[in-house]
C-alpha cells in the first residue's frame, strides 16, 4: 500500500512544484496565519505579519530545497501588484490634501529634513561600521515604502530584495519607538507625531499611527506619500555624491 | 472594479513610458502616482467606484511586500556577515529621522504660527 503511495505523492510534487499555483496559494496562505497570529497578539507590533510571512517562507523553501527562483514564478503574480498600488496612494494622498493646508510649512520643512536624515544616517552609520557598499545602497532608500524603496535601490545599485526586508525593518522599529520617543521629546501635537511616524517608516508607521488617532494616522498616510515622491528626486545624485 | 484597475494600469504604464522614454532617476509607478494626483487635482476627487477599488488595494498592501521579501533567502550570507552595521544602521538611523522630523516641524512651527489654530496663509 504505502508502497504504491509513495511514486504517486512523487508525481504530485512534480507537477506541483513546477506550477506557478503552489507557491501563490502558500504565499496567501502564509499571510493569512501571520494577520491571525498578529490579531491574536493584540496587533503587537513586533508580531509584525510581513514579517511572521517572510520567516515561515523563508523556513518553508529551505526545508523543501526550493529555489528562490521557483517561488517567485508563483508569487510574481502578488509582486505585480505593487506597481498599481503604489499608483493608487494617490487617492489618500488627495484626500489628505485639505488638512495639509494649514500646516504647509512644518510639513515641508519636516519633510525635507526627514528625508535627508533617513538617507544620510542610514548610508553614513553603515559606512563607519564597515558595510559593504551594496549593502550601504541598499540601506539608503529605506524610510520609503516598499515598493519605491525596490525601484530605487535597482536604479542606484542596490539589491532589491534586501532593500525590501531592510524596508519592513525599519517600518517596525519605528512602530515601535515613536511612543517613548516622542513623550521624551515632549512633542505632543498628534499632527507632527503622526508625519514623523510616515516619513520615518511609511506603511507600518502609518498603521501604526491610525491605531493611535485619526489625525495621527492621516499625517502618517501623507507623509508616507510624500516621502515616496521626494527620495527618488534627489536619492540617485546624493548617492553618487556620497559614494 | 475593472475600470478602476485599468485606469491604475494605464497611469502606470504611462508613468513606465515617461521614465524611460526621458530616462528619468523616478520610478515609472511613482511617476504615475504623480500624474494620477494631478489628475484627481483637476477632475476634483476620485469617482466613488475608483476610491473604494483604491482603498480595497492599499488595505492588503502589506501582503505585496512578501514575494520581495522573502528574497532575504539569496542575502542569507550577506546578513549574517553584516548584521551589526545593519542592525545599528536601521536602529539608530530610524530614531534620528523621527526626532529631527518631528523638531523640525516643531520649530518651524513656532516660529511661524502654521497649524496653531489659523487657516491657510491666504
Amino acid at each position: 500500500m504505502e508502497a504504491a503511495v509513495a511514486p504517486r505523492l512523487d508525481a504530485l510534487w512534480v507537477y506541483l512544484a513546477a506550477s506557478p499555483l503552489l507557491w501563490l496559494a502558500v504565499t496567501l496562505v502564509a499571510y493569512q496565519l501571520a494577520f491571525h497570529v498578529y490579531e491574536r497578539c493584540g496587533r503587537n507590533p513586533l508580531a509584525n505579519p510581513v514579517l511572521l510571512s517572510i520567516t515561515f517562507l523563508v523556513a518553508l523553501l529551505s526545508a523543501t530545497g526550493t529555489s528562490y527562483q521557483t517561488y517567485f514564478d508563483g508569487a510574481q503574480f502578488v509582486h505585480f501588484l505593487l506597481g498599481p498600488a503604489t499608483v493608487a496612494l494617490a487617492v489618500p494622498l488627495y484626500a489628505q490634501l485639505r488638512r495639509v493646508r494649514s500646516m504647509i510649512l512644518p510639513v515641508v520643512a519636516g519633510l525635507v529634513a526627514g528625508s535627508l536624515t533617513a538617507a544620510l544616517t542610514a548610508v553614513a552609520i553603515a559606512r563607519v561600521l564597515g558595510a559593504s557598499l551594496p549593502t550601504q545602497l541598499s540601506l539608503a532608500p529605506k524610510s520609503v515604502t516598499t515598493p519605491i524603496a525596490m525601484g530605487i535601490a535597482e536604479h542606484i545599485g542596490g539589491i532589491p530584495s534586501l532593500t525590501a526586508v531592510l524596508v519592513i525593518l525599519t517600518g517596525i522599529v519605528g512602530a515601535i519607538s515613536a511612543r517613548t520617543l516622542f513623550d521624551a521629546m515632549k512633542i505632543r501635537d498628534p499632527a507632527i507625531r503622526g508625519f514623523a511616524v510616515g516619513v520615518a517608516s511609511h506603511g507600518i508607521g502609518t498603521a501604526r499611527a491610525f491605531q493611535v488617532s485619526e489625525e495621527a494616522g492621516a499625517f502618517a498616510a501623507l507623509a508616507m506619500g510624500l516621502n515616496g515622491a521626494l527620495t527618488p528626486l534627489f536619492l540617485p545624485t546624493l548617492v553618487r555624491w556620497l559614494v | 472594479m475593472v475600470s478602476a484597475i485599468t485606469w491604475l494600469l494605464v497611469f502606470q504604464l504611462a508613468g513606465e513610458i515617461l521614465a524611460r522614454g526621458l530616462s528619468l532617476t523616478v520610478p515609472g509607478p511613482v511617476l504615475g502616482m504623480i500624474l494620477l494626483f494631478l489628475t484627481l487635482a483637476l477632475r476634483g476627487g476620485p469617482s466613488e467606484e475608483f476610491r473604494t477599488t483604491s482603498q480595497g488595494l492599499l488595505q492588503h498592501l502589506s501582503l505585496l511586500f512578501v514575494p520581495a521579501g522573502t528574497g532575504i533567502l539569496l542575502h542569507l550570507h550577506r546578513v549574517a556577515d553584516e548584521w551589526v552595521a545593519l542592525l545599528v544602521s536601521l536602529v539608530a538611523g530610524t530614531l534620528a529621522t523621527l526626532a529631527v522630523t518631528a523638531w523640525t516641524m516643531k520649530f518651524v512651527q513656532s516660529r511661524t504660527g502654521d497649524g496653531g489654530g489659523r487657516g491657510p496663509p491666504a
